[in-house]
């Protein structure tokens, strides 16, 4: 028996020039405008989004409509330029709903492929609407569906869902109720904030009591378009996370080789430089991982539902670990409240839940590669 | 041949190669003659200069030609059995020999009809290579040098016709600076080779013992004294050789424990389905990583990965094939075979699992331990400083042994 053991066509694993420029587009942007002081004096607000900085980048750089053809409003770029931005989006924390919106409910609307979607695909394209899809940001690619919204008839819509990310900059949401999707006015719907473990992407409950809906999508559509969605924005995650590992390695050499213990820079104490080496490695290896998933998103390979799973399996854990060495080796400062290094930490953590656990990924793994459990 | 400029795109290369293969159809020309036409039509390694058995072309496109000559079903020089010559050898002799040197060498080693072996660790000189102690003097009425020293874990010079060796020409030296290189006649007397038996029960490697042996000075490679220079260059291309490669999915040590666990039911348990897992995806992770740094290279934009993809093999295969014996559950206590036998390369994928346990624990340590290429990707690749060391202005006769 062979599993799927051949990728139809190597991936191209390396950026292009075009995909060069946006990254440099977007860093510079984010160096001016998202350093970590004003992320955690924003997050200490309790607003964490902050709407200039998603206009220019959504609009002024054009990078919410990526993943839009531009006959329906958008730039007609794909995956692997919206997996360069989430790098950058993971670098530096930033806080915009750029996975929500650019990505998760992007991608359902463009799946949902109905008239009634087209207009509010080309709003969120334009990044003129910010759009939340209401389920669970744990909700992962491969895992059943929940539908805790009923339609009382003609759309009205009554439920909860809870840990929904960046439901509080949105204009619109996108509930999966039992007769259909739907898009909800935010003014319609209760959107009551968590306190988050990641203070910059902030959860909500949604609260929809008899709110009315437009109705998008028939049940079976709706479904099929969520569970890609789910996939894409699971493969695109990886980015993120790789971004996220790669400026966490980045301070953490840098510091260990200003910082002075016992007469030398403590980056120079082989125990430490072996682990920084290890870590290296394995950053080295998830933007790999990383790049396959976004190359096979793009290119629709018939292996992409492996790959993305391989992706997210890996990279989880790769940022999660970056972000604790990176509070660890840079002792006592690491653990402040001022260094940037906790708005990672908690990033990484919390990016290891959202849209499927390693352990969750690593059992569609076992289903697509043929390796069954007992 | 034709006697136009080098062809150095892929379609002059394709004729070049069709040219060849109709010169010497491969079902009628025996294989040592073949390959030394491919040689002297520069097909052999088309990045080689004119008359080396290259053209001068891009590394790249050496691709083309073994894409035609495998199509043709052309015989190869079996890279694995003359690995070291190949990826070692033949790379220092080419940025360090004489002209003289690199006619006499590069042939026979690329046709394989001379092995090479690498006579650099010592019993006192492993990871510190140039704490290196075999001694060769210099006899200046005879232009030849008198070796005496003991190498160690010399893989295939029980095949070899020629090692690179590294000796000590200088001990009042600080221990880089009296070093020279020198390619060695495994023939010679004075050169005794004994099997060293090794974990796996075979004998891969072995003791060298060299007793007053004769190196005429025409066989030193680079300059007296400036042997580390030398012998940097062969290690550097010893870890790079790996990498390059394209694998296919399931390629590596992973695809004996998954056709297990398809084929076998009933060894399967949780746990050890959760580990297969990890290590499934990472190996599907590290052939991905490598495929990246290929693309890299043929992009002419070679990255930092490659040093790194020799440590993470090692972990992996070792990972791996220890998982297989476990799931073998009884099967996994027994052993194909400890008879010592000399084998001329390492197969992993025609041996058992406990061949591949075993054999794996040395990825770890052949041509560089995990900690020593840890320690190089700290210092190179992220820039941490290097540890205080105080061996490095001291002549090699006053250090500590
Ligand atoms: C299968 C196999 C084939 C080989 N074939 C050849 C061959 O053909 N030709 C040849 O010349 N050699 C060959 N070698 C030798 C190999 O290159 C050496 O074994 C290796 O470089 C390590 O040297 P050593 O054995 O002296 O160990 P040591 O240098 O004594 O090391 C012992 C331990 O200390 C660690 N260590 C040493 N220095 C440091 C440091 N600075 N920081 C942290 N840890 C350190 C090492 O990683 C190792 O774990 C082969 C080895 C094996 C296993």
């Amino acid at each position: 028996m062979t599993a799927p053991t051949a990728p139809a066509a190597p991936a191209d694993l390396l950026y292009s020039e075009a995909e060069e420029e946006l990254r440099a587009a977007v860093r510079s942007l984010l160096a001016d405008r998202c350093d970590a002081k004003g992320i955690l004096a924003r997050a200490e607000t309790g607003r964490p989004h902050d709407p200039a900085l998603w206009h220019t980048l959504a609009v002024g750089i054009g990078a919410a409509g990526l993943l839009v053809p531009e006959k329906l409003g958008g730039q007609g770029a794909g995956h692997r330029e919206a997996a360069v931005v989430l790098e950058e989006l993971g670098r530096a924390v930033a806080p915009v709903p750029y996975l929500t919106s650019a990505v998760l409910a992007t991608e359902i609307l463009l799946a949902c492929d109905t008239a009634e979607a087209a207009p509010l695909l080309a709003e969120l394209a334009s990044g003129r609407t910010v759009c939340a899809p209401a389920v669970p940001l744990t909700l992962a690619p491969g895992a059943r569906l929940p539908a805790p919204v009923r339609d009382s008839g003609g759309g009205i819509l009554t439920g909860t869902v809870t840990a929904v990310a960046d439901a509080a900059a949105a204009d619109v949401l996108l509930v999966l109720a039992d007769t259909g999707l739907y898009a909800v006015r935010a003014g319609e719907a209760g959107v009551t904030p968590l306190v988050p473990l990641d203070l910059t992407r902030p959860l909500a409950t949604v609260t929809l009591e008899a709110a009315p809906g437009t109705r998008l999508a028939d049940p079976a559509t709706a479904r099929a378009a969520v569970a890609g969605a789910l996939l894409s924005a699971a493969g695109l995650l990886a980015s993120e996370q790789v971004g996220l590992a790669e400026w966490c390695l980045t301070e953490t050499v840098g510091h260990v080789k200003g910082r002075y213990q016992f007469n030398r820079p403590v980056g120079s104490f082989q125990a430490l430089k072996h682990r920084l080496a290890r870590l290296w490695l394995d950053v080295a290896s998830a933007r790999a991982a990383a790049r396959a998933a976004a190359d096979a998103l793009a290119t629709g390979a018939p292996d992409a539902p492996l790959t993305v799973a391989v992706a997210q399996a890996y990279c989880s854990g790769v940022a999660v670990r970056a972000a604790e060495e990176c509070v660890q080796l840079h002792g006592g400062i690491g653990m402040t409240w001022e260094h940037p290094a906790h708005l990672y930490l908690k990033r990484a953590k919390a990016d290891s839940l959202a849209l499927g656990t390693a352990g969750h990924h690593r059992g569609l793994v076992a289903d697509f590669a043929e390796l069954p459990a007992p | 041949m034709t006697a136009d400029a080098a062809p150095t795109t892929p379609d002059a290369l394709r004729a070049r190669t069709r040219e060849l293969l109709a010169a010497h159809p491969p079902a009628g020309t025996g294989r040592t003659e073949f390959l030394r036409a491919r040689f002297d039509a520069g097909l052999a390694w088309v990045h080689y200069p004119e008359g080396l058995g290259g053209l001068g072309a891009p590394r790249s496109l050496q691709a083309v030609v073994d894409a035609e000559l495998e199509a043709a079903g052309a015989p190869d020089n079996d890279p694995r059995r003359i690995g070291i010559g190949l990826g070692m050898a033949a790379p220092t002799i080419l940025a360090y020999g004489t002209e003289e040197q690199k006619r006499r060498f590069l042939r026979p080693l690329w046709v394989g009809e001379e092995v090479w072996c690498q006579l650099f660790s010592e019993p006192g000189a492993g990871s510190d290579l140039a704490a290196l102690a075999t001694r060769a003097v210099l006899d200046e009425a005879a232009g030849e040098w008198t070796v005496d020293g003991q190498k160690v874990w010399t893989s295939s010079a029980h095949n070899a016709r020629w090692g690179i060796l590294v000796a000590r020409t200088d001990p009042a030296l600080p221990k880089h600076q009296g070093i020279t290189y020198f390619l060695c006649d495994m023939h010679d007397p004075g050169v005794e080779v004994r099997p060293l038996r090794q974990i796996t029960g075979e004998a891969e490697f072995n003791e060298v013992f060299l007793t007053g042996v004769r190196i005429p000075d025409t066989h030193r490679l680079g300059a007296v004294g400036q042997g580390w220079a030398v012998a940097r260059t062969t290690l550097m291309n010893e870890r790079v050789s790996i990498g390059g490669m394209r694998i296919p999915r399931e390629g590596g040590m992973i695809a004996p424990v998954a056709a297990a666990w398809r084929e076998r039911p009933e060894l399967r348990t949780h746990a050890l389905h959760q580990r297969l897992l990890e290590l499934w995806v990472e190996a599907e992770v590290a052939r991905l990583t490598g495929e990246r740094l290929r693309q890299q290279l043929v992009a002419g934009q070679p990255g930092p990965e490659g040093s790194g993809m020799k440590l993470a093999f090692a972990r992996l295969n070792q990972e791996i094939s220890g998982l297989e014996v476990e799931l073998l559950g009884e099967e996994g206590l027994l052993y194909e075979d400890w008879t010592m036998r000399r084998p001329e390369i390492v197969d992993f994928t025609g041996r058992d699992a406990g061949y591949r346990y075993l054999r794996a624990k040395g990825n770890s340590i052949e041509g560089g331990t995990s900690e020593i290429l840890l320690n190089i990707v700290a210092e190179r690749v992220l820039g941490l400083p290097p540890e205080p060391r105080d061996d490095k202005d001291l002549a090699w006769k006053d250090l500590s042994r």
